[in-house]
């Protein structure tokens, strides 16, 4: 082979291997996003022969008039989620990280279970779980702790710790990661010089392990906010979270326009709370 | 003194007393639907306790339709796991070992990949799928399917490469081993525990895909989508005994792949770092 042709080979060689992957994500991802874009301008309806393109940026303020409340309850749920994941899950990885000794691997493995159960099942076991005879309900009614009346199904409750529960292991592993990397002589130092533990942990640990809260938090929150599954098996309709609405306006109003403009709206929004928040905090984490 | 003492008993506690309960909220759904697959169902199920019985694990097919979503599902999950590792391996080895244009770029479609909600991206290909008059079925799943399945490989099998010690491929280079050779002789059975755990997650990820495969199906009915159906119905204990079985395969999977990746640590076993 001659030279140049070696050569031309070796620049083409790194093209030839991403080729498969670039067009496949080009083709069924960029591009149904920008048709998407095309639909939400649409106006017309299936019945009366489709939908045609007139620019009709009316689609938005009907998304956001008719479903504003809707898109605040689905962060509001999302970031109560979030705040509940990071709340249970950190203490969690510390104590893996510190306390583990030689069982970290064996204490990590609860960490993943959400990961090995079927999504829908796992939402299932939630409804049983929850249910208003449920082992929890049931048993504390029947101490007559609490009321009889009281239910957690149907209640943002429900939603909020099922979405938690979905997600958790996305926040617990990148604190886990973080916290394992802390080297272990800046703890010894902060001891020799009689700092306290909590002063330890506070000082030192914790502002460490930031990166991998932040990166937890958002790799939590944004499917969190995009989902309707949760809400839809364990909410009521005043639950509802805008995943719901775009399914709904999809699969059953057949309202492509409207829906096409809401799923946008969610898609921007939460682009722009990664961009500011990776501008605040970093999020080399994310990228892997 | 003893202030100090106390507190420190009662943050050791505390700490200890704080990761038992996440502990055991993360085991709480796996324990009901343990406990359900051995439910007695009388007539219609609401999730109510009757007594304990076997049945459901003596005949796991008995309710219709369930087989046949698993008969959808498996083989799916196979073909897309299969495809989404090849592209997205091949993909990741570029991106660690070349430099090319629209490298960064295509970091950032990765990363919106598996960062978009799921709602977005069904709704988005199933316009796609309805514009261009594609009809809906096991193609389009297996389409949608890699699509979200390529991230996620490619991410983890750059993670374990950029760890990789590249003075051995710079080594059989001069010993005048061809590109090819490299790759299959010195990089690949060196990455290999990584590509099969990122395979193992594509297989997993679609198999357990309901919210994008609900847009894009048509009428093809994967076993996620039929108990969505049986949900809206009536849950029998079947449905239990296979997310039981399904926990049950993937954990050995992950015990396995953690015992043969020993000496990297958990946290890169499971795809964290």
């Amino acid at each position: 082979m001659r030279r140049a042709d070696v050569e031309a080979r070796l620049r083409l060689t790194p093209y030839l291997l991403v080729a498969p992957a670039a067009l496949w994500l080009l083709v069924f991802f960029l591009v149904p996003l920008a048709g998407q874009v095309a639909t939400s301008l649409k106006s017309g309806s299936l019945l009366d022969g489709g939908f045609f393109f007139t620019w009709h940026w009316q689609n938005f303020a009907d998304a956001v008039t008719r479903f504003g409340p809707t898109f605040l309850r689905s962060f509001l749920y999302a970031a109560l989620a979030t705040g509940l994941s990071v709340l249970m899950g950190y203490p969690l990885a510390y104590f893996i990280v510190f306390r583990g000794g030689r069982y970290k691997l064996l204490l990590l493995f609860p960490v993943v279970i959400p990961f090995l159960i079927t999504y829908l099942v796992r939402t299932l076991s939630w409804e049983a779980l929850l249910s208003d005879d449920g082992p929890i309900l049931g048993s504390l009614k029947f101490l007559h702790l609490i009321p009889e009346e009281t239910r957690i199904l149907t209640t943002a409750t429900a939603v909020v710790f099922a979405l938690a529960y979905n997600f958790l292991p996305f926040t617990i592993l990148p604190i886990y990661v973080a916290l394992d990397r802390i080297d272990r002589t800046l703890l010894a130092a902060a001891e020799d010089l009689y700092a306290r533990p909590w002063v330890t942990f506070r000082k030192v640990v914790f502002p460490l392990s930031l990166p991998g809260v932040f990166a937890g938090s958002l790799l939590t929150f944004i499917p969190s906010a995009g989902d309707f599954v949760n809400a839809m098996m364990l909410g009521s309709p005043q639950n509802q979270m805008i995943g719901n609405v775009v399914q709904a306006r999809y699969m059953n109003t057949l309202d492509y326009p409207l829906a096409a403009a809401t799923s946008l709206i969610l898609m921007v929004s939460l682009l722009l709370c990664v961009a500011l928040y990776s501008r605040l905090f970093g999020t080399e984490e994310l990228t892997g | 003194m003893t202030e100090s003492r106390v507190l420190g008993f009662v943050s050791r506690h505390l700490l200890t007393l704080a990761a038992g309960i996440t502990t055991l909220y993360l085991f709480a759904p796996i324990i009901i639907m343990i406990v359900l697959s051995f439910n007695h169902v009388e007539g219609r199920f609401d999730f109510v306790w009757h007594s304990f019985s076997v049945a459901a694990w003596l005949d796991p097919f008995a309710v219709p339709g369930l087989l046949d979503g698993l008969m959808i599902s498996l083989p799916l999950a196979l073909v897309v796991s299969l495809i989404a590792t090849v592209v997205g391996t091949m993909a990741a080895y570029a991106q660690i070992r070349y430099e090319f244009w629209g490298k960064g770029l295509l970091d950032l479609v990765l990363l919106l990949t598996i960062s978009t909600p799921e709602v977005i991206i069904g709704s988005a290909l199933l316009n796609l799928f309805v514009d261009t008059g594609t009809e809906m079925g096991v193609p389009t799943l297996v389409i949608a399917h890699v699509m979200f399945d390529i991230a996620f490989v490619a991410i983890m099998v750059k993670s374990r490469l950029r760890t990789f010690d590249i003075t051995l491929e710079h080594a059989a280079m001069d010993l005048g081993a061809s590109g090819w050779r490299v790759f299959s002789k010195i990089t690949l059975p060196v990455i290999l525990p990584s590509v099969i755990t990122a395979a193992l997650f594509a297989f997993m990820l679609s198999l357990d895909d309901f919210i994008i495969s609900m847009f894009v199906s048509g009428s093809t009915v994967t076993f996620p989508l039929f108990v969505w159906g049986e949900a809206r119905v009536a849950m029998p204990p079947q449905i239990y005994v296979i997310g039981t079985t399904m926990f049950v395969v993937l954990t050995g999977f992950l015990v396995a792949n953690v015992i043969m990746s020993r000496p990297r640590g958990a946290g890169a076993a499971l795809g964290a770092s």
